[in-house]
């Protein structure tokens, strides 16, 4: 096997000096009762190109590129440049563990320290960890955190929290009893927080939220007393929005795909997950910070342990070991290279081209904008007639949209959501507008 | 080290995206100005050749399985296959999106779907959800179906998960997460489960036991079918922990000692990548009893096509955003393909057969609390090696000779522990040279203790003060000062 270097030679060398006969004595340890009952795969073994090729093939099978893509929903089409996947393949990151020998592990922990300082920069927070799994599990960490925090047992959230979001919070919700309120949104399909139940842990947002509508943040921590107020983003959008922080939010939450990761069928993804300084002691996850050695050498390690499973065991704030170490390198590699002028860009041209394709969109009879909320990239529209219909053609025309039913769940129908990113050019766009009917 | 916060900002920035190619509106009319950023972004812009720079010198800072031995303990380092990472930027995957209709994800689907199929076959269990994203992902996914199943069965009085006092860290803390109590039950002096505290601790107040086979001593709990037996007996079920599979996979299943769930770490056992702390990816293997509350989406193939089923009312519902750490599975997937039966029982026949070598050659040096056949790894114990030399300092002196330090301090039942995992991957010769060095550091120990109190001394840092920085902690870079 070509990753086992040990000859047969080297076996037999082994086995006489362990002083047993054969490797099956290695297992003697092992109830035959249980050995007995063993059935193989049926697999054979393969060779890397025979491998490749079948992996390949089944890859292939998918067909991404072949259609433009307009699908969003919480992960989107953004570019990646080269530089990240570039520098992110280096063995020394890919292939080393958990940074519990900070001596050896400089690399990654310094990185874990920019990416921190890049998640507080980006949300207007004092402190953030070194990344949760995704941004589900994220908001799900923020509610838990919560509720230790201030212990009532219910949390409130908005109906227009993404699916997948509210899928994952749902839950942990249910595993740890703790209670959720929805509230409805309005006509302009910002969250309606009118009948706001008291004694609650925190308050959840979700900005812009599954509508694409951007969420009036101001004077929402004012009225929510003294719960927590949690804020999940889209950290792309945080290179032209106010952030969260700028609100008083007390935990911001994020799913950071939209920086420097692809969108791999959802996962890996990243959890970005930031808060005010003096909740640090109830925070998830690893976090990294500087020290010096015994030189007085600057350096970094991880910081505030004791809140971890490996030390607090069943009274850590979470369970949470390994994370998503790598896409938060990925994240980091991108901030870097985009810097603020390339942030506020990007953000930029998915805000114009948005509202380019609604414009267009809306100029064609019986389409109309289905929220008069502010948006930034992503939209839904009410179509005139069948929207199943409607979507078909835009995918027998060589789109990807998502299929109307998704939506469903919100209470929308005759409707499409689309989702614009820098990637889409007017050409795209304009072919798009046609198929629907439109004159460009 | 600086960081990139300390990087020149470039004159020339930009290059990186187009011009705007739709007549521009301007942000002020798009958007109402109070949702528009006050405070102007402090990011540094930097040239690519900046970035590139400050990124390759932190990856020399690091130590990866590529730069040497990596004997770290219950982690499984072992090699990551060039081919995995080929396979799993295909545009055809990296490029998918999640929400893509199914008929243009049915080559990601069938990857789900047969890879599902390998991991219930090595288990030996009824099914696999492939959704949880890391090892302790997959014991809280484990801990919502214990607390499922007894919902529905309306025995709401189990609320107490039992530990072996061996356990990980994870599985308390995954048990608590979940809104269990946990109950420790003591080993016997051969490292095993003391039946008889088992016993004790049983009651119908029990959900269900977290166990880890072969446990963390790398000891194989030959009484398994009676600790299963017992717990089932009394109306619990039995959760496998499955960081050390890599001691008997293709050679016996954990389906077959009683495991009602047991967690995969692909990034352990089925050669992907650990990444510095993730992505890694933990699915579930479940017993007949638990199918039905499985995550959802299920993947089905029906009339020849893959499709996602959400309709399992059953179901815990999700733990994750879509369907696991789908660029993971498809690593996973590749090394599986290429194994093959063989390949899989060699990789733990190998991995046993290096840890037992390397246990029986180092114990002539060092403590070895429960001496004995051991799995795929071993712990050792730095304590009564030298006067005032401790587990940490032997850690540390290893670094200066090129390998990475075992994992120390864990698990707790063993003091000043140092625990060895060789993996398959690596040669004999590679043991024997670890071993030498080892060595050389357990006489250096004796003889000149202070080079041992001093390491490293040839990492990029010496020892680092972690006390000042849990109790003045800084976080994050200070901008715009």
């Amino acid at each position: 096997m070509r990753y086992i270097p040990n000859t047969s030679a080297d076996r037999d060398e082994m086995l006489a000096s362990i002083g047993v006969s054969s490797i099956e004595a290695l297992f003697a340890d092992i109830p035959e009762s249980v050995r007995s009952c063993f059935r193989p795969l049926g697999l054979p073994p393969r060779s890397e190109m025979e491998v490749a090729s079948i992996v390949s093939d089944m890859a292939d099978r998918n067909k991404p590129t072949d259609a433009v893509c307009l699908l969003g929903g919480g992960i989107y089409d953004h570019y990646v440049p080269s530089v990240v996947g570039n520098l992110l393949s280096r063995s020394e990151f890919v292939t080393a563990y958990t940074p519990y020998q900070p001596e050896i592990s400089q690399g990654t922990l310094t990185a874990m320290f920019e990416f921190q300082t890049y998640v507080c920069e980006l949300t207007g927070m004092d402190i953030a960890n070194a990344s949760m799994y995704d941004g589900a599990t994220a908001m799900a960490e923020a509610v838990l955190m919560a509720e230790r925090i201030r212990k009532r047992g219910a949390v409130a959230v908005p109906r227009s929290l993404f699916s997948h979001l509210r899928r994952t919070l749902d839950t942990y919700c249910w595993a740890t009893d703790i209670q959720i309120h929805e509230m409805n949104y309005l006509p302009d399909g910002t969250a309606d927080w009118q009948s706001l139940p008291e004694q609650l842990s925190a308050v959840v947002v979700q900005t812009p939220n599954a509508f694409g509508v951007i969420e009036p943040l101001a004077g929402l921590k004012e009225r929510i007393g003294d719960a927590l107020l949690i804020v999940s983003c889209n950290p792309l959008s945080l290179g032209l929005l106010q952030p969260p922080g700028a609100y008083k939010a007390d935990i911001v939450v994020a799913e950071g795909q939209s920086l420097g990761l692809a969108m791999g069928y959802g996962g890996p993804l990243l959890g970005l997950f930031a808060a005010r300084e003096e909740h640090l002691r109830q925070m998830p996850g690893r976090i990294a910070g500087r020290t010096v050695d015994v030189d007085g050498k600057t350096g970094y390690a991880m910081a505030a342990q004791t809140r971890e499973q490996h030390i607090r065991r069943q009274r850590a704030t979470s369970n949470i070991c390994t994370n998503s170490a790598l896409c938060a390198l990925a994240t980091t590699i991108y901030l870097a290279s985009a810097g603020s002028a390339g942030l506020r860009q990007v953000a930029k041209l998915n805000l114009e081209k948005a509202h380019y394709l609604a414009d267009r969109i809306t100029a064609i009879d019986g389409y109309e904008l289905a929220f008069a909320g502010d948006f930034f990239n992503e939209f839904i529209v009410n179509v005139p007639g069948d929207a199943t219909e409607i979507h078909d053609a835009l995918v027998q025309a060589g789109f990807a949209v998502e299929a109307p039913q998704a939506l469903q769940s919100f209470g929308l129908d005759r409707v499409l959501r689309f989702a614009v990113t820098e990637k889409r050019t007017k050409n795209e766009l304009d072919r798009l507008t046609r198929v629907l009917g439109g004159s460009r | 080290m600086s960081t990139i916060f300390d990087c020149r900002c470039s004159e020339k920035v930009g290059g990186l995206f187009p011009e705007l190619d739709v007549p521009a509106q301007g942000v002020e009319r798009l958007i109402d100005a109070a949702h528009v950023r006050t405070q102007p972004l402090r990011l540094p812009d930097l040239s690519e050749p900046q970035v590139a720079r400050h990124y390759t010198k932190l990856s020399k800072l690091n130590f990866g399985v590529d730069d040497g031995f990596y004997p770290l303990g219950s982690c499984t380092m072992k090699y990551n296959p060039k081919l995995n990472e080929a396979m799993a930027v295909l545009p055809g995957f990296s490029g998918l999106h999640p929400r893509s209709d199914v008929s243009r994800s049915q080559g990601a689907l069938q990857l789900m779907f047969e890879l599902t199929g390998f991991l219930r076959g090595i288990a030996g269990m009824a099914d696999v959800s492939l959704q949880p994203v890391a090892g302790a992902h997959g014991e809280l996914a484990g801990m919502f179906l214990f607390k499922k199943y007894f919902q529905v069965r309306g025995e709401h009085e189990r609320k107490r998960i039992l530990l072996p006092d061996t356990a990980h860290g994870t599985n308390p803390a995954s048990a608590a997460l979940a809104g269990f109590s946990v109950t420790e039950v003591a080993s016997d002096e051969t490292g095993r489960i003391d039946l008889a505290a088992l016993d004790e601790a049983l009651d119908d107040t029990v959900a269900g036991i977290m166990l880890t086979v072969p446990n963390t001593l790398g000891i194989f709990e030959s009484d398994i079918l009676q600790v299963t037996e017992k717990v089932h007996a009394a109306g619990g079920l039995c959760y496998f922990d499955g960081a050390n599979l890599n001691s008997y996979m293709g050679k016996t299943r954990p389906g077959d000692m009683g495991a009602d769930v047991f967690h995969f770490n692909l990034h352990k056992t089925m050669s992907t990548p650990h990444g510095g702390g993730g992505p890694g990816s933990g699915p579930i293997a479940v017993s007949d009893a638990l199918v039905d509350y499985l995550p959802v989406p299920r993947v089905r193939l029906e009339n020849e096509q893959y499709k996602l089923d959400w309709n399992c009312p059953h179901s815990i519902g999700s733990v994750h955003s879509f369907y696991g750490n789908f660029l993971v599975a498809v690593r996973a997937f590749a090394y599986i393909l290429q194994l093959g039966d063989v390949g899989l029982r060699e990789v733990s026949e190998n991995a046993v057969l290096n840890a037992n070598y390397l246990q029986q050659r180092l114990k002539k040096t060092y403590a070895l609390p429960y001496d004995g056949l051991c799995k795929h790894e071993f712990v050792l114990s730095g304590k009564g090696l030298a006067e005032g030399i401790s587990t940490l300092d032997i850690a540390k002196r290893l670094i200066d000779y090129g390998v990475h330090p075992p994992t120390i301090y864990f698990p707790l039942t063993v003091k000043e522990a140092i625990m060895i995992e060789p993996t398959e991957t690596e040669s004999k010769a590679t043991l024997d040279r670890f071993a030498e060095i080892m060595e050389i550091v357990a006489r250096e120990a004796k003889e000149n203790p202070q080079l041992l109190h001093d390491a490293p001394v040839r990492a990029s840092v010496r020892r680092l003060d972690q006390t000042q920085a849990a109790k003045n902690p800084v976080l994050k870079v200070p901008l715009g000062e």
